[in-house]
C-alpha cells in the first residue's frame, strides 16, 4: 500500500486573499483530519511532546482524532493548553513538535499544528466544554497583561480555585494576539475572543483599561486590594527604531503602530474612525514575523509592498510558511539591503529610503553570517511609508513603579524558571522576562508561574 | 464633562492625561485631565471637535456611558515632586491657550492648595471662547485675559501680554508653564527664551495606545527622540522641536477631516450637547 502523504489544507487563492483580510489558511475538514491523524504512528517515546513547550499529549489527542472522537481530543489538549485554535495557527511547529516528529526524518512530519487547530475549532463550534474549575479557595491573585502568558497563568490558577483578575492596559484582551497578529492569520472575534471567553467561563475577571504602574500599582494591589500574589505578563511592547536620519518624518511608523491601527483599531474597516496611511509604496524594514505581518497588511491595504532586510534570504528569521505566503501574495524582497537614511519632502513626508547593499561575511560566534557594507553601493528606494519592524523590548513602566523588582540591562524582568522575581509574591513570565519570543513559550511560562504561585500561597 | 472613573480619580495627578474611546468604532483620543474628585471618584475632561471621534464624545449626554476610559497616563508635572518651600519662593506664571485652559486649572488649583501663588494668562480668539475664567480667578493670584480681537481683557496674543507684563509692569518669572495649541507653545518658548525663563510645555501629540507601545507620539527634545505618552507629556520648551511636533501632529488631518465631515453630514446639523465647539 502506498504511503499516505501529508494532507494539505486548503488556502485562499493568493491573488484574491492579497486584497482581503480574511483568513489565508482554511484548515481541515473532519475527513481530512482523520486521514492525516491516521499517519501518526503513536510513538512510545514521542519526540514531538518533548519539543512542545507546554507538553501537549500529542499522540493521545491525534489517536482520538483518528477514531473520530474530536470532543475527547479537545479535552486531552485542554489539559495542557487553553488556546488550541490560536496555537494551531501561530506556533512555529516546524521548530517544535513537527520539527521533531519521527516521520519527518525520512518524509513529511505529521501536521500536528493543523490537527490542533482543527480540534480547537471543532470544539468551539460544537460547544464542547473542556475545562472546569475547582470550588473557590478564597485567595485572590492578580494577573497583569492579557497576552498568552497572562491568559495561561489565569487559566491554571482558576482551575485550582483561585479568584483571578486580569488587568489589561488596552481596551481589548489578548495582548499580541489582539493588537499584533493580523486577522488574516488569526481571526479576532471568531478565535481570539472565543478562546478568551472560555476563561471568563472559569470565573476569571478581566478588567481592561487598567495600566498597572499608573492606574494602580502592584504594591496597592497587594496591600490595599488583598491580592496574595501577582503575575506579570506585560510582554515586550516597546518598539525599537534605527536612530538614522529622517526617522521622525511623517510616514515613518513602528510595526506596532501600523499593526495596532490595523488589528486592534480595525483601520482596514471603513466603518471605524481609525486613520491609517500607506500611500502607494510601502517599505518594511526587518525580516521577522512582525515584518511579514506588517508587509502583508500593507499589501492588503492596496500598496506595493517591499521587505528590506540586511541579510540574505536564508537568514530571514520569519517562519518559512510566512515568507512563502508573502511571496505568493506578491510581496517583493529586497535582500542584503540596509537603510542608512530616510529622505523627506519639503512638507516633511517620506519620499524615499536611502540604502546600501550588503554582503555576507564569515559566520560569527552565533553561526550567523554578519553582513558588511558594499562600498559605494548607496541607492534610493522611493516610497510613501516606511515601517520599522526591528524588534521590541519590555516596557519599563512596571519595573520603574515597583520597588525591589529587579530587571536586567535589556529591561527584562529577572525571574527564575518558576517565574519567581526578586520580590516576594510577585511572579513574571513571557516576553516581559525573555524579550520578544513566541506565544507558546509565553504560555509555558504562565503555566509554570501558576504552579509556583499555588505553592507560594499554600505555604503562606 | 465629569466621568465616573474611580480608579483613575484615585491616582490622577496634575499634568497627567487619559485616553478615551467612546464606542466600539471610535478612536483612542488623549485628553488632559482637567480636574478630579477622589471622594466622588470622578474625573473632569474637556474636548474639542477635531475628528469624528471627538465629535462623538461631544455628543454624549449626561448619564450615558463612554466605552473606554484609561488613565491616568504620562508623568505628573515635575513640580509635584518639588520641595514646597522652594516652590513657594518661585515666581510662577501659567499661560493657557484656548482649551488648554482646562488642564492648566488643576495645576493652579494644586499650587494654591500648597500655598503657592501663581499668575495666569488665558488667551483666546474672542471673549466667548474664554473658558474656566471664574474658576481660574478663584485660584490665581493675578489673572490676565488676552483676546485676539480685544473683546475681553488685553487685545493681542499671550506672548504680547507676557512681554508687556515684564517690560512695562515690572513683573518677572522664574518658571513659565504653557499649555495650549502647539503654535502658541512654540511662540511662548521663543519669547521666554529671550528673557531666559525656564519654560515647560505639555504636548498634545498624536497617540494610539498611550502606554509606550507604538511610538506614534514621538517628539524630538534636545535632539533626542522621546515618547510623549510615557516620557511626557511635559517637556522643557526650549528643547522641543516644535516644527517637527506640529508637522507630526497634522499627519492624519486630511483623513480625519474627511471622516468628520461625512459624520457631520450624516447627522444633519446636530448641535454639540455640552456647548463646546
Ligand atoms: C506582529 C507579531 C506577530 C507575531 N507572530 C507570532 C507567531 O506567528 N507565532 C508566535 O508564536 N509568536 C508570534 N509573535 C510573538 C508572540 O505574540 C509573543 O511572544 C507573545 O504574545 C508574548 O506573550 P506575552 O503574554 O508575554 O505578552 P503580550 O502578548 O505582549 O501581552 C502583554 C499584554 O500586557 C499588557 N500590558 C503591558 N503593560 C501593562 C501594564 N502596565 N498594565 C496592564 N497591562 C499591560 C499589554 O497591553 C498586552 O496586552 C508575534 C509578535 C508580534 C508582535
Ligand atoms: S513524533 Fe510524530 S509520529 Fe510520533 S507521536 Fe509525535 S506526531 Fe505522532
Ligand atoms: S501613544 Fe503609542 S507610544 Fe505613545
Amino acid at each position: 500500500m502506498a504511503k499516505q502523504p501529508r494532507v494539505a489544507q486548503a488556502e485562499q487563492d493568493p491573488k484574491v486573499r492579497a486584497t482581503n483580510f480574511e483568513e489565508v489558511s482554511l484548515g481541515y475538514t473532519i475527513e481530512q483530519a482523520m486521514l492525516e491523524a491516521s499517519r501518526c504512528i503513536n510513538c512510545k517515546n514521542p519526540r514531538c511532546v518533548v519539543q512542545c513547550p507546554v507538553s501537549v499529549k500529542i499522540p493521545e489527542f491525534i489517536s482520538l482524532v483518528k477514531a473520530g472522537d474530536i470532543a475527547a481530543a479537545a479535552k486531552v489538549i485542554a489539559e495542557d493548553s487553553s488556546l488550541p485554535s490560536v496555537c494551531g495557527r501561530v506556533c512555529p511547529q516546524e521548530e517544535q513538535c513537527e520539527g521533531a516528529c519521527i516521520l519527518g526524518i525520512k518524509g513529511e512530519s505529521v501536521a500536528v499544528g493543523i490537527l490542533e487547530r482543527f480540534v480547537g475549532d471543532w470544539a468551539r463550534k460544537n460547544n464542547v466544554n473542556t475545562v472546569s474549575a475547582m470550588p473557590s479557595n478564597g485567595n485572590k491573585v492578580a494577573v497583569v497583561g492579557s497576552g498568552p502568558a497572562g491568559l495561561a497563568c489565569a487559566t491554571d490558577l482558576a482551575k485550582l480555585g483561585y479568584e483571578v483578575t486580569i488587568f489589561e492596559a488596552l481596551h481589548k484582551p489578548g495582548g499580541v494576539l489582539q493588537y499584533g497578529i493580523p486577522e488574516f492569520r488569526l481571526p479576532k472575534d471568531e478565535v481570539v475572543a472565543a478562546e478568551i471567553a472560555n476563561l471568563t467561563k472559569l470565573g476569571v475577571k478581566i478588567e481592561c483599561d487598567v495600566v498597572v504602574g499608573r492606574t494602580v500599582t502592584i504594591q496597592d494591589l497587594m496591600d490595599k486590594e488583598g491580592y496574595k500574589a501577582v503575575f506579570i505578563g506585560s510582554g515586550a511592547g516597546l518598539p525599537k527604531f534605527m536612530n538614522i536620519g529622517g526617522e521622525n518624518l511623517n510616514g515613518v511608523v513602528s510595526a506596532n503602530e501600523f499593526l495596532t491601527r490595523a488589528n486592534l483599531m480595525h483601520a482596514y474597516d471603513d466603518s471605524y474612525d481609525t486613520p491609517i496611511y500607506t500611500g502607494s509604496k510601502v517599505v518594511v524594514v526587518g525580516g521577522g514575523n512582525v515584518a511579514m505581518d506588517a508587509v502583508r497588511t500593507a499589501q492588503r491595504l492596496g500598496a506595493e509592498s517591499h521587505i528590506v532586510y540586511r541579510r540574505g534570504e536564508a537568514e530571514l528569521p520569519a517562519r518559512k510558511e510566512e515568507i512563502h505566503h508573502a511571496k505568493q501574495e506578491g510581496i517583493q524582497f529586497d535582500m542584503l539591503t540596509n537603510p542608512v537614511e530616510i529622505l523627506g519632502s519639503s512638507e516633511g513626508w517620506v519620499e524615499a529610503i536611502r540604502c546600501v547593499k550588503m554582503e555576507l561575511g564569515e559566520p560569527d560566534a552565533s553561526g550567523r553570517r554578519s553582513p558588511q557594507v558594499v562600498k559605494g553601493s548607496e541607492f534610493d528606494i522611493e516610497c510613501s511609508l516606511v515601517i520599522m519592524a526591528l524588534g521590541t523590548s519590555p516596557n519599563p513602566l512596571i519595573v520603574s513603579t515597583t520597588d525591589n523588582l529587579e530587571s536586567n540591562k535589556w529591561g527584562c524582568i529577572v525571574a527564575d524558571d518558576s517565574g519567581a522575581t526578586s520580590r516576594s509574591g510577585v511572579f513574571a513570565g513571557g516576553d516581559a522576562v525573555t524579550g520578544a519570543a513566541t506565544v507558546i513559550l509565553a504560555m509555558g511560562a504562565g503555566r509554570s508561574a501558576a504552579a509556583a504561585i499555588d505553592t507560594y500561597i499554600k505555604n503562606l | 464633562m465629569d466621568i465616573e472613573a474611580p480608579r483613575v480619580a484615585a491616582s490622577a495627578q496634575p499634568g497627567q492625561f487619559v485616553i478615551v474611546k467612546v464606542d466600539e468604532k471610535g478612536e483612542r483620543i488623549p485628553l488632559t485631565i482637567c480636574d478630579y474628585n477622589r471622594e466622588e471618584g470622578s474625573v473632569t475632561i474637556v474636548t474639542q471637535v477635531v475628528g469624528s471621534s471627538s465629535q462623538k464624545i461631544c455628543d454624549i449626554e449626561e448619564g450615558e456611558y463612554i466605552q473606554n476610559f484609561v488613565g491616568p497616563l504620562g508623568k505628573p508635572s515635575e513640580f509635584i515632586y518639588e520641595n514646597i518651600e522652594e516652590l513657594k519662593s518661585k515666581r510662577v506664571l501659567f499661560i493657557a491657550g484656548g482649551l488648554g485652559t482646562a488642564p492648566v486649572y488643576p495645576q493652579v488649583k494644586w499650587m494654591k492648595e500648597q500655598g503657592v501663588d501663581c499668575d495666569v494668562i488665558i488667551g483666546a480668539k474672542t471673549k466667548s471662547l474664554v473658558i474656566f475664567e471664574e474658576e481660574m480667578a478663584a485660584v490665581a493670584k493675578n489673572l490676565y485675559i488676552a483676546t485676539d480681537d480685544g473683546s475681553a481683557g488685553f487685545k493681542g496674543l499671550v506672548t504680547q501680554k507676557l512681554k508687556e507684563l515684564i517690560d512695562n509692569e515690572g513683573k518677572m518669572y522664574d518658571v513659565v508653564v504653557a499649555i495650549g495649541p502647539m503654535i502658541m507653545m512654540k511662540f511662548v518658548a521663543i519669547t521666554t527664551k529671550e528673557y531666559n525663563i525656564r519654560t515647560i510645555v505639555s504636548l498634545n501629540s498624536l497617540m494610539v495606545d498611550g502606554t509606550g507601545m507604538c511610538g506614534a507620539c514621538r517628539v524630538s527634545v534636545g535632539g533626542k527622540t522621546y515618547f510623549t505618552c510615557v516620557d511626557g507629556p511635559e517637556f522643557d520648551a526650549h528643547e522641543v522641536d516644535f516644527d517637527e511636533a506640529m508637522r507630526r501632529q497634522g499627519q492624519f488631518r486630511t483623513i480625519e477631516q474627511r471622516k468628520a465631515k461625512a459624520e457631520q453630514e450624516r447627522r444633519e446639523g446636530h448641535k454639540c450637547n455640552i456647548g463646546l465647539h
